[in-house]
């Protein structure tokens, strides 16, 4: 009896394996496509294309067109650019957006069921329904510099930065997530003479571990991702991110392994962003769980 | 006392040093080019630059670069926000929309001086110049001469052009040889400005048009009319009968003339080496004359003037500096394009006369129309696009054509019509 459970067990586990096994092929498969096809020539990329040879280091390997990916775009700089505007951006509206989840979910005010509705109703709106009326009023803010002031935002990271730090659906996320805390915390930390700016930094925010790792990476890959608005705002090369620098490679003739190899750096630092915060996901399940 | 005599004279020094650096100082116009990208362009725009700023004290233009397939959405971003620089590039068949929607002056220069320039390289609107390229482009029929001898074929001329019928039985005896693919390829893989560039002409030359050229205000007879509606059914013929693909590989597009998959390949001078790089025998035919004459579109990058620009007399003075034959040369020899003038021609090894790629200034001498000059064009392009892919579908002729007539003078009437 023992004898077939173990078999069962053994099945079942193979069985798990396998599955999870097709499902992390038809994921990877597309990354292991990107990063041979960076290494042939294009005539090869395109043989290869139809077969599993698309998937092998085989043929005429070279780092040639990421030597050539360089030439043709500032690649260093616009990785810089992404990176920048992106981590900042995550940190102010991980910061924002839990504050404000904070203050609709614990804070007793008037007005803050009403004001959620329409932070929430802000959901609907397309992006581009509002990229022209926000490319009028940042064209014309004032911004103190080094410079001193000045008038209009374009061609600068904070014009590309300050519209995103706050949005519905993060402060959505918090609120959510917020909802799901255990009160008596909060009222024992109130009865103790505990400010809100005390619970908020001592007792809400290391127990959203969970929320903060989704609400970051959620942040990331939009603000990673952005093409319309920084295609808007940045007339100066200086100024551009990956997305727009793509654009850099799709000339009359495609020279699609130049292609494959600025996706392949544009995308290292994505990968390493979620690993690095899929750890950090799992390690905060397991140690902000609240027993009752 | 010596004291205050040295601050004056120290300060008499430094009111005269900043007046001559201010006279001597040059006034810097922006430009936009859409060349970002490509390591080639950018070199010769560049040179030009340099040597235009170097020529003289009033003028310094700084460049910034846009890649190409993004220029346009940064242009309108950029007139929406206010800030367009002093010159700018725009494609030729764009620039009445830029003219209309009040993104660009127009551009005074001396006209003697583009007197002799390919038709299609003057960017016209309202009866104002308001754009002028260094090149233009055009499209052949690209084949070779063993192919034109294998198949018993005349070798048209751009004042003999192959006739409907002569067209029609050279790809009937290149399927019928069954040594290729498909008779024709069409550049079915190159969706976008592609399709009114290169098809809108083979409409033209039955006798249709995209738009009514007499007024602007209407398609109405020139889509969807007896003529636009026999050209309908040769398309969906060319793609029914099976002389070309309705859908096409990228990568057949770029290499499969090379690789022989096709006879008879209908693409533009700018891959013109390529394909003589493959087969030393490839002849560049002139389009057929399907009825009205044999067509072929017509203009490309042009600069010109943006209207918010404070210093049109120093855009216009670079834009008169890059007129020269030895700039217009450099292009040439750099992209390919052909140059604007027979005298740049001259001056190019493949477009000279007894060039390998000479003919090209011949066909758009003689066989270019440039597409709708109308600010609508940008939204009639879309629709002519949509409507020749639909049909090369199996979409029905008529009822497609009579639909993108009545969304093209939709779109006029909602304009107010555009000015006309």
């Amino acid at each position: 009896m023992a004898l077939i459970s173990a078999d069962n067990r053994g099945l079942r586990l193979a069985t798990r394996y396998a599955v999870l096994g097709l499902i992390a092929v038809i994921f990877v498969f597309p990354l292991v496509f990107m990063v041979m096809s960076s290494l042939k020539p294009d005539q090869q990329l395109l043989q290869d294309s139809g077969n599993l040879r698309a998937f092998l280091p085989v043929g005429d390997i070279s780092l040639d067109n990421y030597t050539a990916a360089f030439q043709r775009a500032p690649v260093a700089t616009f990785v810089f650019n992404s990176v920048l505007v992106t981590g900042v951006t995550v940190l102010l509206s991980l910061l924002i957006c839990s504050a404000a989840g904070f203050a609709f979910v614990f804070v007793n005010w008037k007005g803050r069921g009403v004001l959620l509705s329409i932070l929430l109703a802000t959901l609907i709106l397309p992006f581009e329904t509002i990229a022209i009326p926000m490319l009028l009023m940042v064209a014309h803010l004032p911004w103190i510099g080094t410079e001193g002031i000045t008038w209009g935002w374009l061609n600068s990271y904070h014009v590309q930065i300050i519209p995103f730090v706050a949005d519905g659906l993060t402060v959505f996320l918090f609120v959510q997530y917020f909802k799901d805390l255990p009160g008596e915390l909060i009222e024992a930390a109130r009865v103790e003479g505990a400010s809100w700016g005390q619970i908020y930094r001592r007792i809400v925010m290391p127990l959203s571990g969970p929320i903060l790792a989704t609400a970051a990476i959620l942040k990331f890959l939009v603000m990673y991702n952005q093409y319309l608005w920084p295609l808007m705002v940045t007339q100066e090369e200086g100024y551009r991110p990956v997305m727009v620098g793509l654009q850099y490679f799709f000339q009359l003739n495609v020279a699609w392994g130049e292609v494959m190899a600025y996706l392949s750096m544009i995308t290292v630092p994505v990968l390493a962003f979620y690993l690095y915060l899929q750890k950090a996901f799992i390690a905060s399940i397991a140690s902000t769980g609240v027993k009752g | 006392m010596k004291l205050f005599k040295f601050a004056a004279s120290a300060a008499i020094m430094a009111w005269a040093a900043a007046g001559a650096s201010a006279a001597l100082a040059q006034t810097t116009l922006s430009m936009w080019y859409h060349g970002a990208g490509n390591e080639v362009e950018l070199k010769l725009i560049n040179e030009l630059i340099t040597d235009f700023n170097a020529s003289q004290t009033d003028w310094k233009v700084e460049l910034q670069s846009f890649p190409q397939a993004a220029y346009n959405d940064s242009v309108v971003a950029g007139a929406l926000a206010g800030n367009l620089p002093d010159i700018l590039d725009v494609d030729g068949p764009n620039m009445p929309n830029w003219a209309w929607a009040g993104y660009m002056q127009p551009l005074v220069i001396d006209e003697t001086k583009i007197a002799n320039f390919l038709p299609g390289t003057k960017g016209v609107w309202d009866g104002k110049l308001y754009s002028i390229g260094l090149w233009d482009a055009a499209v052949a029929l690209v084949t070779r001469q063993s192919t034109l001898d294998e198949l018993g074929l005349r070798k048209p001329t751009v004042d003999a052009p192959w006739t409907k019928d002569e067209f029609m039985a050279a790809l009937d005896a290149a399927k019928a040889a069954g040594k290729w693919e498909f008779p024709l390829d069409l550049g079915m893989a190159w969706t976008g400005e592609w399709y009114p560039y290169a098809f809108s002409p083979f409409l033209q030359s039955f006798g249709g048009d995209i738009v009514d050229r007499t007024t602007y205000k209407t398609a109405e007879g020139a889509l969807n009319g007896d003529a636009a509606m026999a050209f309908g059914e040769w398309w969906q013929g060319l793609f029914k009968n099976g002389y070309a693909q309705a859908t096409q590989d990228p990568a057949d597009r770029d290499g499969g003339f090379a690789a022989g998959k096709y006879a008879f390949s209908w693409n533009g001078n700018w891959a013109a080496l390529g394909a003589l790089a493959a087969f030393p025998d490839t002849v560049f035919l002139p389009a057929p004359d399907l009825g009205a004459g044999p067509k072929i579109g017509a203009a490309s990058w042009q600069f010109g003037v943006s209207a918010t620009s404070k210093n049109p007399q120093g855009a216009a003075a670079f834009i008169e500096f890059a007129l020269q034959d030895k700039y217009l040369a450099a292009f040439s020899n750099g992209i390919g394009l052909i140059p604007a003038t027979p005298t740049a021609a001259e001056m190019v090894d493949n477009y000279k006369a007894g060039g390998p790629l000479s003919v090209f200034v011949e066909y758009s001498a003689k066989t270019a129309l440039v597409r709708p000059v109308t600010p609508g064009y940008v939204v009639q392009a879309k629709v002519f696009e949509k409507a020749l892919a639909d049909i090369a579908n199996g979409a029905d002729v008529a009822a497609t054509l009579d639909a993108a007539a009545d969304e093209i003078n939709a779109d006029i009437e909602k304009n107010g019509g555009y000015g006309h």
